[in-house]
């Protein structure tokens, strides 16, 4: 096997210059001044002090806000379906769990574009509730058109890890804990529960990392002048050109990411280490 | 029990509800015969109409199916030899190597975008056609890795020395002994590379230039006013990326019925090893 070592070689040159660059030019970016004219930068960090300048500081406060309601939304939503799709035998939890994917391999664009059908002022939801009688809602172009927007999409991805971690669990435990005089409710909340932490803690991650970074649903449905981080370096990098200040905006957002990662795996370990 | 299970399949439903309705929205007005978005009027194929003689957007999905077939191929073939090669790397470079692979995966897409764009902009490389391709083996190639991986560290060492003992070239053992082992693991990467490559919005905006878009693009383009033609489109996606999961989840169940006892009884064998692993 001593001879397929070579094989990796091609990569390494693949992952430096793809990888590794392009996340060390965003660090540079961030930093200097004079975008793309490499001759003459300069060093400065007023691209990290522009961003507490308030309106930027909006943004960033709007993008958590949003982010975490989506993210406890689709947590509580998630956590009760995959629940339930454990009540069935293994081959409907199959076919459940395949229905719950298949949205997730359709772009989110395509899914987004068509809530902006059925959330318009003369859209489909509207004239059903006209023919209730009801005064139509404008409801575009509004936090709840981008949140519907956010947890639709987002919520396959909490369900999935939650039910891998639900059907790991060993069902003697459960009549262990029934047996030993504890009730329906403390047997789900402490031992049910208790074991399905895991998952739990990789759907947070995965919905909050999608939910900070989106740039799509925010603009198709909450519109042009609504502003999310996303949003934010989109605007930098295609309409403003200010590359600079771009680059500094990805680097504090992907250090937000960084840290909710590792701050989940530690809270993942402490669990682990309690048991 | 019984009422509890009712309970249960109507809440299934009404998620299941909420993540289908926009889909069955947009095939459904597809094929509405008037502009509007409310009112059904009458069945019409005047919207895939319109699809088929635009050539803007035929130009779309030549690009998006050239880039997929082309970004699959390619970053499949590039992350089989480096899973191969990883598990027989020195411990420190393996580990890097999966760091950094793992950057691509845990980043957001807007940041691997960016990225992407200043590399392709500070090398004055004209953005078109061919960065998008690079861009697109950038973001797949570390899905195929984390895919092939498991299967190359679960596959016994001593059958690809077994064979060069036995007179094989190591291009002999690679293809005959290796590859056939690494079959399912290579299979995932690829239906993930297609996938993701033929979906991605976010990265192919950020890289391309010169009037090259693929179909995310071009739909993301027609948004600013209603436009039908867009259900037409979304329609027949979501048509080829549903009959591609569909096929990939139940052939091999057919494939497996078919199957003879001895193989049963291996495929038993492989399962019990991987829980030992």
């Amino acid at each position: 096997m001593r001879h397929f070592i070579r094989l990796i070689r091609p990569y390494i040159v693949w992952a430096v210059v793809m990888i590794i660059i392009p996340l060390l030019l965003i660090v540079l970016y961030s930093v200097t001044t004079g975008g793309n004219d490499l001759v003459n930068i300069q060093f400065t960090l007023n691209n990290f002090k522009k961003m507490t300048e308030p309106i930027y500081v909006a943004v960033f406060v709007k993008s958590f806000q949003l982010g975490l309601l989506s993210v406890g939304i689709c947590l509580v939503i998630g956590y009760i379906l995959a629940y339930l799709i454990t009540i069935f035998s293994e081959k409907v939890q199959n076919l459940l769990i395949l229905f719950v994917t298949i949205p997730m391999w359709i772009n989110t664009l395509l899914r987004t574009y068509a809530w902006i059908c059925l959330l318009s002022d003369n859209g489909i939801i509207n004239s059903i509730l006209g023919v209730f009688g009801m005064e139509p809602m404008s409801m575009m172009y509004t936090d709840f058109a981008v949140i519907i927007g956010l947890v639709s999409d987002l919520l396959p991805f909490m369900v999935i890890p939650i039910h891998t971690s639900l059907c790991k669990i060993d069902q003697s435990l459960l009549e262990a804990s029934m047996d030993l005089g504890a009730n329906r409710f403390q047997t789900f909340w402490r031992v049910t529960f208790k074991l399905s932490i895991p998952g739990v803690l990789n759907g947070i991650i995965m919905t909050f990392l999608l939910s900070i970074s989106t740039f799509v649903i925010p603009k198709l449905l909450g519109g042009g002048q609504y502003m999310l981080i996303g949003n934010l370096i989109e605007n930098q990098f295609i309409s403003v050109g200010d590359w600079n200040f771009g680059s500094a905006i990805s680097v504090i957002l992907a250090f937000i990411i960084l840290i909710a990662i590792t701050s989940m795996k530690q809270i993942d370990k402490e669990e682990a280490e309690e048991e | 029990m019984m009422k509890k299970k009712i309970g249960s399949i109507l809440y299934i439903t009404v998620c299941f509800l909420f993540l289908y309705l926009p889909i069955l929205v947009t095939m459904v007005y597809s094929f509405n015969s008037s502009k509007s978005l409310t009112s059904f009027e009458s069945f019409s194929l005047r919207w895939y109409e319109n699809l088929f003689t635009s050539g803007e957007i035929m130009n779309a999905v030549y690009v998006s199916i050239t880039i997929a077939l082309l970004a699959t191929a390619i970053s499949t073939v590039l992350g089989t030899i480096t899973a191969i090669g990883l598990s027989k790397s020195r411990r420190i470079l393996k580990e890097i190597i999966i760091n950094v692979n793992n950057i691509p995966i845990m980043n957001p897409d807007i940041v691997t975008a960016i990225g992407l764009m200043i590399l392709f902009s500070s090398i004055k490389m004209e953005k078109g056609y061919l960065t998008m391709l690079l861009a697109h083996i950038a973001f797949c190639t570390p899905y195929v890795i984390t895919s092939v991986y498991p299967k190359v560290r679960n596959m016994d060492p001593n059958l690809a020395n077994a064979a060069m003992d036995l007179g094989a070239t190591p291009m002999q053992a690679l293809v005959k002994v290796i590859l056939p082992m690494l079959k399912e693991g290579i299979y995932a990467g690829v239906l993930l590379a297609f996938t993701m490559s033929f979906d991605d919005f976010v990265i192919s905006y950020f890289v391309t230039g010169n009037g090259v878009s693929n179909i995310s693009i071009i739909v993301y383009n027609m948004t600013k006013r209603t436009n039908p033609t867009i259900n037409a489109l979304s329609t027949l996606v979501i048509l080829v990326i549903v009959i591609t999961l569909v096929t990939v989840n139940v052939i091999p169940l057919i494939i497996r019925r078919k199957r003879n006892p001895e193989d049963e009884f291996t495929d038993m064998n492989r399962s019990l090893k991987e829980e030992e692993a």
